[in-house]
């Protein structure tokens, strides 16, 4: 075994909080900690207020959108809810998603089928991609809203998103996109992408848990779906988080390019190393079109779950789409959305990369999956022939 | 160190007991498939004379407990008599192990049945067993003893999720006490056909959510 530390590599999941941020979050919690009032309120309310305003001027400005229509929200689950039911209750009519959409969206969708709305799915090929052949096929004259997203949580593969957008506007429907891997990592403006809602989260980026946002373009029809007062211009009621705001906003000016660049060699020392130097491995998504941040490789003849714990107990933390790893123990509907079978689900392997993420992180993960997976095909009863 | 299994679970699972192939056996199986998720294989050795077990090893495509499972049965099916060794049941290997997550029992079940299949085998190929029985309601429920339920640990007949069962010209209906849309829904509707599936006059399974 080599020598042991401690390796993070499941930032899709979470990532640990930039301490810029938490400094930039400290006050909020310490000083400026009163509830965001109007000019009519006290003077702590408005200096509340002003935290959060700023914070919501940084992301609008980031999508090239306006202050008002940036609305908060305790993350990506509850930003793609509020797209796919806020817009569907208020408008009605057909709702058309990928096979491969992350659960906010895949689950949202399905509440609302059984709830009576008309849904549609659409097949992506076997890296992950949507044709856009086919979504102008399945737009409907009743079709109201599309939600397909910008990347892969797990395999990482990056859609066409102008075109997609763009078909939609075409053809007047709404266009909602779960952009929270690729929000920061690539370039999004919304007056290049006509996307009408776009889900987007702080805790991908190295900022706090429990903010994200859901942008909303200016005069769309939306029914609330969180009742209190009349926050977020009546979009999202519930005392507001500022703090999480203003970390929000601090891991949006932190992310440069550079890092995605740097992020970007390490993704590729992975997949190079592992395809090169294991035999019997299959990337799992696009080898192009992908995120910096993001490996997902499948070790034929092992399962996932025992690699994991393997890793783990090396100091490693990756995820795996193997059935006996997942909550509902079913084999990722990613990797069989991609035309995938079980076996191809049972030994794949998730690496994702972040800010604190090194060539030497790497290089150590490699070299220890390598005898991990060497030692657990040892005891497999396949691939011996 | 926080993870959700014994001591013996990790120490069976980092240094798995038994593991290998036999050539030339009385006696293998294979249950599971690469298809469903986990799989084993298991290869015996028997005295004739005595109808011990003499050597057992398994193989494992599978995750932690099913190789920590495949491990501490070969342990103790290795010296005892055909007979005895049948009788080992899942929860003799959990309480062996210091217990398994319920949620795992699906996946370490599979090598009781790898020891239970290799046996048949042997039988079977000794001239030891009977005529084959028809599927009944009675046998479907019998087979169904080792299908998990994930929220517990314990079968589905034990734990009242079987509603009922009807056989009738090969096809077998089973009625669930789940909504369809149940977490684990799924996952126990995938694991009853792998079981019901395979049984040599059924031609067809079909699994019904009713609450």
């Amino acid at each position: 075994m080599v020598s042991r530390k401690k390796v993070y590599m499941d930032n899709a999941s979470s990532t640990r909080l930039d301490e810029r941020v938490m400094e930039a979050m400290e006050p909020y919690f310490f000083d400026k900690y009163a509830v965001a009032t109007s000019e009519f309120g006290h003077s702590m309310g408005v200096e509340a207020k002003e935290g959060l305003d700023g914070a919501r001027k940084t992301i609008a400005n980031k999508l090239g959108a306006s202050p008002q229509e940036i609305v908060f929200t305790s993350g990506s689950a509850e930003s793609s809810n509020l797209a796919l039911k806020g817009v569907l209750s208020a408008q009605g009519g057909h709702l058309i998603i990928s096979d491969i959409e992350d659960f906010p969206v895949l689950h949202s969708a399905r509440t609302l089928e059984k709830n009576g709305y008309d849904v549609s799915y659409l097949p992506v090929d076997h890296e992950g991609s949507v044709d856009p052949e086919d979504l102008k096929k399945e737009i409907r004259d009743d079709t109201v809203l599309v939600s397909i997203q910008h990347a892969n949580q797990e395999i990482g593969t990056i859609q066409d998103i102008k075109k997609l957008a763009d078909i939609c506007a075409d053809k007047g429907v709404l266009f909602h996109t779960d952009a929270t891997h690729t929000f920061t990592r690539f370039p999004f403006d919304v007056n290049e992408i006509p996307a009408d809602l776009i889900t987007i989260s702080a805790n991908a980026i190295h900022g706090p848990k429990g903010i994200g946002a859901l942008y909303v373009r200016e005069g769309i029809k939306i029914k609330k779906q969180m009742e209190g007062g009349f926050q977020e211009f009546d979009k999202r009621g519930g005392l507001e988080n500022i703090p999480g705001a203003v970390g929000f906003a601090k891991a949006i000016e932190l992310v440069t390019e550079d890092e995605n660049d740097r992020i970007k060699g390490l993704r590729d020392r992975i997949i190079d190393r592992v395809l090169k130097e294991i035999p019997d491995t299959t990337l799992n998504g696009a080898r192009e079109e992908r995120l910096p941040q993001n490996a997902n490789i499948t070790f034929h003849y092992v399962e996932g779950e025992s690699i994991t714990l393997h890793m783990d107990m090396r100091g490693v933390s990756v995820s795996t789409g193997s059935a006996c790893f997942s909550r509902s123990l079913e084999a990722s509907h990613v990797i069989m959305g991609i035309g995938g079978d079980h076996e191809r689900a049972h030994g794949s392997v998730r690496f994702s990369l972040g800010r604190y993420s090194t060539k030497e992180d790497v290089d150590y993960v490699v070299d220890n999956i390598k005898e991990v997976v060497e030692r657990l095909r040892e005891i497999s009863p396949l691939g011996k022939e | 160190m926080g993870l959700p299994y014994s001591e013996k679970v990790i120490e069976y699972f980092k240094n798995p007991k038994n593991v290998g192939k036999i050539e030339d056996p009385d006696g293998k199986a294979q249950e599971g498939s690469p298809a469903c998720g986990d799989m084993v294989k298991v290869y015996i050795k028997v005295d004739q004379d005595t109808q011990t077990i003499t050597d057992i090893k398994f193989e494992s495509y599978g995750c932690a407990s099913n190789i920590a499972t495949g491990s501490i049965i070969t342990e103790m099916a290795k010296g005892r008599t055909v007979e005895e060794a049948k009788s080992i049941t899942w929860q003799d290997a959990a309480d062996e192990l210091g217990g398994l997550p319920p949620i795992k029992a699906h996946c370490s079940v599979l090598a009781i049945d790898g020891l239970r299949s290799a046996i048949r085998d042997y039988e079977e190929r000794h001239g030891l067993v009977k005529e084959k029985e028809p599927t009944t309601a009675e046998v479907v429920e019998k087979r169904l003893k080792r299908v998990m339920n994930p929220m517990t640990g314990l079968d589905v007949i034990r734990t009242d999720l079987i509603h009922d069962i009807s056989v009738e010209e090969g096809v077998v209906e089973i009625y669930v006490d789940l909504t369809e849309d149940h977490q684990f829904a799924n996952a126990i509707k995938e694991d009853i056909k792998e079981k019901i599936e395979p049984m040599w006059d059924v031609e067809k399974v079909v699994v019904h959510f009713v609450e």
